[in-house]
């Protein structure tokens, strides 16, 4: 094991501990808890009324294009945290180059903007 | 604002001392030592939390709140957790089962492991071996972080689309929309950090920040990128006043309304848990982790720098706490400017300017200028840009956005 993947060690060993607790609880609770089926029990829950139609129901377009707007910055955020590691390294080259990424960034976010994208109707 | 750092020479990747020497018997005992110690400090704050804000909340609304459960009622999330063990678990007709059985273990574990890269001390020796009191020191710390905060958002996503209903629908489109918008902002507050430290180690983060109060990220980076931090941080919490996934009189229980018995009190625990969590984040980003606030070198003892570090957790905690008692909750188009007109552009704004900074103060001034005049020019651009529109299409000039 390489020293890398040995800081992970812990991490590997906690998150095993973590998935352990929840098993054992949901384990303790299937042990103690009653069953008593009922069918009314099973429907979905609508304001005590029964529900209209399938709770498959579809939600509205407008969602995504924040997911895009997301992968935007998202991928951004892939650039900028090497560089900010290095930015000394780097130097002044480096922040140009990132003021020229970040502006034309920034553009699009303005493009979106503007476009009407942003705002909540 | 900050003193220039030395040029760093090489990335370390230099974590916990304890895995220097290779692993063996001794190692694997410290780890499954630590990580117990972790375990049980986490779910006793945790436990303490629930308490915490239910007793705080109802002091800041002239009641006397839970007072039967064991001294100052402090047993009572025990009790109600216990109650819940007895109750009948609901699987809904419409829910995909697989899913619906998954999503409490994808939102409570990113809250478990992402407590474990943060330092709770310096280095300690156990039965002869130096370790730190951080369950864990991977090499990308931060992007650990980051990286945990985002699965969670699948936890409460999957919970309410597998439900198979309209209100828990409503509500995971809402988390996604919701968490995805404020991820951003997050990173790249997070990136202003590991722009001073230039690490991505936290303990290197904590260490940078040990010398002296004045050497906290928070004065550091000049309160703009703790001040994004929090926000971000109470939106991705699903906190008030950001709490719309939940939104008791929109949603009922929002993504978690088909959830019952355990499935639920582990829905009920995730969140407070990442509640915790996030504080302890913040305290190690912004606030020095276990460093006093005076002059201190590295951290002496065990005892000394974890008492700071629980005392800057209340804080953040009692933070929490006070925002939900006094906040009334955002509107979803409030929510939405807010994150993408306010915050990112700001954090990205700040971003630059800091970078400037640590190079040349002159830069900096340069920048920040240059940004505040750009700034101002896109936002009129963007003002005559609508208001043509509008005109155009003969819309009602009054709900034109503002700023």
């Amino acid at each position: 094991m390489s020293a890398f993947l040995r800081g992970y060690l812990s991490v590997l060993v906690f998150g095993f501990a973590a998935v352990a607790m929840v098993g054992a609880m949901l384990g303790a609770g299937r042990l103690l808890r009653p069953s008593r089926p009922q069918p009314q029990k099973y429907i979905a829950y609508e304001s005590g009324v029964d529900p209209v139609g399938t709770g498959w129901s579809q939600s509205q377009v407008r969602y995504y294009i924040f997911a895009l707007l997301f992968v935007m910055f998202d991928v951004e955020a892939v650039f900028i945290f090497p560089w900010a590691i290095r930015l000394e390294a780097l130097g002044i080259f480096g922040l140009v180059e990132m003021l020229i990424f970040i502006v034309i960034l920034a553009l699009g976010l303005v493009y979106a903007w503007r476009k009407g994208v942003l705002r909540w109707v | 604002m900050y003193s220039k750092r030395e040029a760093v020479g090489s990335v370390t990747l230099a974590g916990d001392p304890l895995f220097g020497g290779g692993v063996d018997g001794a190692v694997v005992l410290i780890v499954l030592l630590k990580t117990g110690v972790a375990f049980a400090a986490l779910m006793v704050s945790v436990l303490f939390m629930v308490w915490f804000e239910r007793k705080v909340v109802s002091d800041m609304q002239n009641r006397i709140g839970p007072n039967r459960a064991g001294p100052w009622g402090t047993l009572q999330t025990l009790a109600d957790g216990i109650k819940l063990f007895f109750k009948e678990d609901l699987l809904p007709e419409q829910a995909d089962r697989r899913i619906f059985r998954l999503a409490p273990y994808l939102s409570i574990v990113p809250a478990f492991l992402a407590f474990a890269v943060v330092p709770l001390g310096g280095v300690i020796t156990i039965a002869g071996r130096e370790t730190r009191l951080q369950l864990a020191d991977p090499p990308v710390g931060i992007l650990f972080l980051l990286a945990m905060s985002s699965v969670a958002v699948y936890g409460v996503m999957l919970a309410g689309w597998s439900s198979g209903s309209k209100y828990p629908l409503l509500g995971s489109v809402r988390a996604s929309a919701q968490m995805v918008s404020y991820e951003a902002a997050l990173g790249l507050s997070m990136a202003a950090v590991v722009l001073v430290t230039g690490s991505l180690l936290t303990s290197d983060i904590v260490s940078e920040q040990s010398r002296s109060i004045v050497d906290w990220n928070l004065f550091r980076l000049g309160f703009l990128p703790f001040g994004i931090f929090l926000v971000a941080a109470t939106a991705e919490l699903n906190r008030p006043p950001f709490d719309l996934v939940e939104a008791e009189q929109e949603l009922v229980g929002g993504f978690h309304t088909e959830y019952s018995s355990l499935r639920f009190a582990l829905f009920f625990l995730a969140e407070f848990m990442s509640t915790v969590t996030m504080s302890a984040v913040m305290v190690t980003l912004f606030l020095g982790g276990p460093s006093g606030p005076g002059p201190d070198r590295g951290f002496p003892g065990a005892f000394l720098p974890v008492f700071w570090f629980l005392a800057k957790l209340m804080i953040f905690l009692f933070i929490y706490v006070w925002l939900r008692a006094t906040l009334p909750r955002l509107r979803y188009d409030q929510l939405m400017d807010l994150g993408w007109k306010r915050l990112i552009p700001l954090s990205l704004f700040w971003l630059l300017v800091l970078a400037a900074m640590i190079l040349d103060r002159r830069y900096g001034f340069a920048v920040f200028g240059a940004g505040i005049l750009l700034g101002l020019l896109l936002l009129r651009a963007v003002q005559v840009g609508q208001s043509a529109t509008d005109d155009a299409a003969g819309a009602a000039p009054a709900v034109r956005e503002a700023g």
